[in-house]
């Protein structure tokens, strides 16, 4: 029979995690037979390359400006009444111009996942749970963050879910996040 | 519009890091290879060419395509960059078919390339996701990974898709590449690994989603008179489709299928189309490629398909927009064994084994995904199948199917954003 552990603790790491640190070095050896160069080991390089872009939400900016005021608005077309729950000023269903409505702050997840990897700038934050959220009367979906749910297992396609808004807005998408509403 | 011929092609070994060479290196391996393919053809022939790369993130290069053109010696002639997400090579593919079929060029080479390892995998992942709205959908946790665990959680919901299903095309894809030499992960698993390796983005696992690559392919394409005069056995390219959709999935109508000719609008009453549990784009790209190549019954119709298998969900899907089988029947198509190879034995039971085989080659999840190269090394493989030169070129006739006349490629971007389907046929 196996030995059960007294206590849950994480097992010791079996290798080193690659490491974009190093030392800084100012020379290489060359060998004196240029025959031989062809089969040198390569030259690695640490390469940085940082920008802040001035970006602009344009003509999507009252979207931004709705979430830091707690609310969720999407556009409706004046042609064909088509509603985008994320909000596009031109309709592409029927090329209509598009007006801003507010959307309702209650729907249903239409299908989500739990990502446990991600891109770099999000990888502290893994696990997290996203979602594509159904509003009643609204043609799209919307995608987000889902909070409360512990597991997958916990989620359910259909289940009700309501938007909460970040008190200190950073005008970004993930102002609004949704809870299970039940 | 001429006739267009595949005379040659060639590709670079597939590896998660190739740091012996720069990306003009590896392109110049695959045209190499290609060019030794077809002796008759000597370099001042070629018209001009055009090049495929994805992402100037991971090359931190503008203008790398002229790059790798120049290191080629195929200046001053005509070049031009392709770039499309995932569909870039497949892209490429067909504007060298374009450069044929129009006249400008009697011999065109369309070559691309990807070299990922130039950042650690999480940095390579927060790039591709940069290929999806950068307003409303990247910062809220932008992930490839996720935004296909979220399609495919919808299609079991849908359709009763299972992950056992899934990982049925893990372990078909590797155990395929395991014959394939170039493929850059040959391994025998089985349905209970694919399951239990790391879960990535639920229900997806590590074993269910491909990998990133360095790796370069060439494919040589030709006006008839020319491509019989270079070789006995050109591949005409006889059906060719592009299909767009929205960027962000969460924007995709739901409304009518587009139909296939071999379904009625009574299949599909209650479904809702094409959500995000389908690529509409995928289903139009296929019948504008079906249409030109006469095909009527794809799954009789065709001999191989060669598709973009980035995830295992995504082969399923793609059965599906192919109309290979009915939309909600993907599942079930794999797990009946149609697309699996007659002749290798995966340790399971399939009853239709063998019908329609899909990613002979090992497809993306085994060969590696270098995003620039992925559609031309796709044709690359195809054209060995269609010319029945799978022995002398993978060392081995293991995976050399014995009907092997007309094949698919498909290559697919984004979120189903851009997805081009080609036809290729035996042309002698």
């Amino acid at each position: 029979m196996a030995k059960k552990n007294p206590v849950e603790r994480p097992a010791a790491s079996s290798k080193f995690e690659e490491m974009m640190t190093g030392t800084t070095v100012f020379n290489v050896p060359l060998p004196a037979d240029l025959k031989t160069l062809k089969g040198m080991s390569p030259i690695v390089i640490k390469q940085p390359y940082n920008i802040d872009y001035i970006h602009s939400y344009g003509q999507d900016s009252p979207f931004f400006a709705g979430l830091s005021n707690k609310k969720l608005l999407g556009t409706k077309c004046r042609k064909c009444d088509y509603t985008w729950a994320t909000p596009r000023l031109a309709c592409t269903q029927c090329g209509g111009e598009t007006d801003w409505v507010e959307l309702p702050q209650t729907g249903r997840v239409h299908t989500f996942t739990t990502c446990y990897f991600g891109g770099e700038e999000f990888l502290k934050e893994t696990p997290f749970h996203l979602v594509l959220v159904e509003f009643d009367g609204v043609d799209t979906l919307f995608l987000s963050r889902l909070l409360g749910p512990e597991q997958p297992e916990d989620i359910k396609i259909g289940m009700k879910v309501k938007a909460k808004f970040r008190r200190n807005s950073q005008l970004k998408p993930t102002d609004v996040y949704f809870v299970p509403a039940e | 519009m001429r006739p267009v011929y595949m005379v040659s092609g060639g590709v670079s070994k597939f590896a998660k890091a190739r740091p012996d060479a720069t990306f003009q290196k590896i392109v110049k391996e695959s045209f190499d290879y290609a060019m030794n393919d077809v002796p008759k053809l000597k370099h001042s022939m070629i018209d001009g060419s055009v090049v495929s790369y994805f992402s100037d993130h991971f090359t931190r290069q503008l203008m790398a395509g002229i790059m790798a053109t120049d290191y080629l010696g195929l200046c001053p002639k005509p070049n031009k960059r392709i770039e499309g997400g995932g569909a870039t090579g497949g892209l490429c593919f067909q504007a060298g078919w374009e450069a044929v079929a129009s006249g400008r060029m009697n011999v065109c080479a369309a070559f691309g390339f990807e070299t990922m390892s130039h950042v650690p995998t999480w940095k390579g992942n927060e790039f591709i996701a940069l290929a999806s709205d950068v307003n409303f959908d990247y910062p809220v946790g932008g992930f490839y990974s996720g935004y296909y665990a979220m399609m495919v959680n919808r299609h079991m919901h849908e359709f009763g898709t299972t992950v056992e299903q899934l990982a049925m095309v893990s372990v078909k894809n590797h155990m395929n590449a395991y014959g394939n030499p170039y493929a850059q992960k040959r391994r025998k698993l089985t349905i209970a690994d694919v399951r239990n390796s790391a879960m990535v983005a639920y229900p997806l696992t590590l074993l269910d989603i491909c990998v990133m690559s360095d790796g370069a392919a060439t494919c040589i394409l030709a006006d008839e008179e020319t491509a019989f005069k270079l070789t006995d056995h050109p591949v005409r390219i006889t059906g060719v489709g592009t299909g767009t959709d929205m960027m962000r999935m969460s924007d995709r109508p739901h409304g009518e299928v587009l139909l296939a000719p071999n379904e009625k609008k009574s299949d599909y009453r209650n479904l809702k189309y094409p959500g995000v549990h389908s690529f509409r784009a995928g289903r139009s790209a296929g019948l504008q490629a079906y249409r030109m190549a006469g095909i009527t019954d794809p799954l009789k119709q065709l001999d191989f398909v060669e598709l973009h298998d980035a995830y295992t969900s995504s082969e399923i899907q793609t059965y599906e927009d192919l109309a290979l089988c009915k939309y909600g029947d993907g599942g079930k198509f794999v797990e009946a064994g149609y697309p699996f190879m007659p002749q290798i034995d995966y340790g399971m039971k399939l009853p239709k084994k063998g019908t329609l085989p899909v990613n002979p080659s090992g497809g993306l999840i085994a060969c590696g995904h270098p995003v620039g190269a992925t559609g031309l090394m796709q044709a690359v493989f195809a054209f060995w199948q269609i010319q029945g030169s799978i022995k002398k070129h993978y060392g081995s006739p293991e995976l050399q199917l014995k009907k092997a006349n007309r094949g698919l490629i498909h290559s697919h971007a984004g979120t189903g954003t851009y997805v081009t389907v080609s036809i290729m046929e035996r042309g002698w």
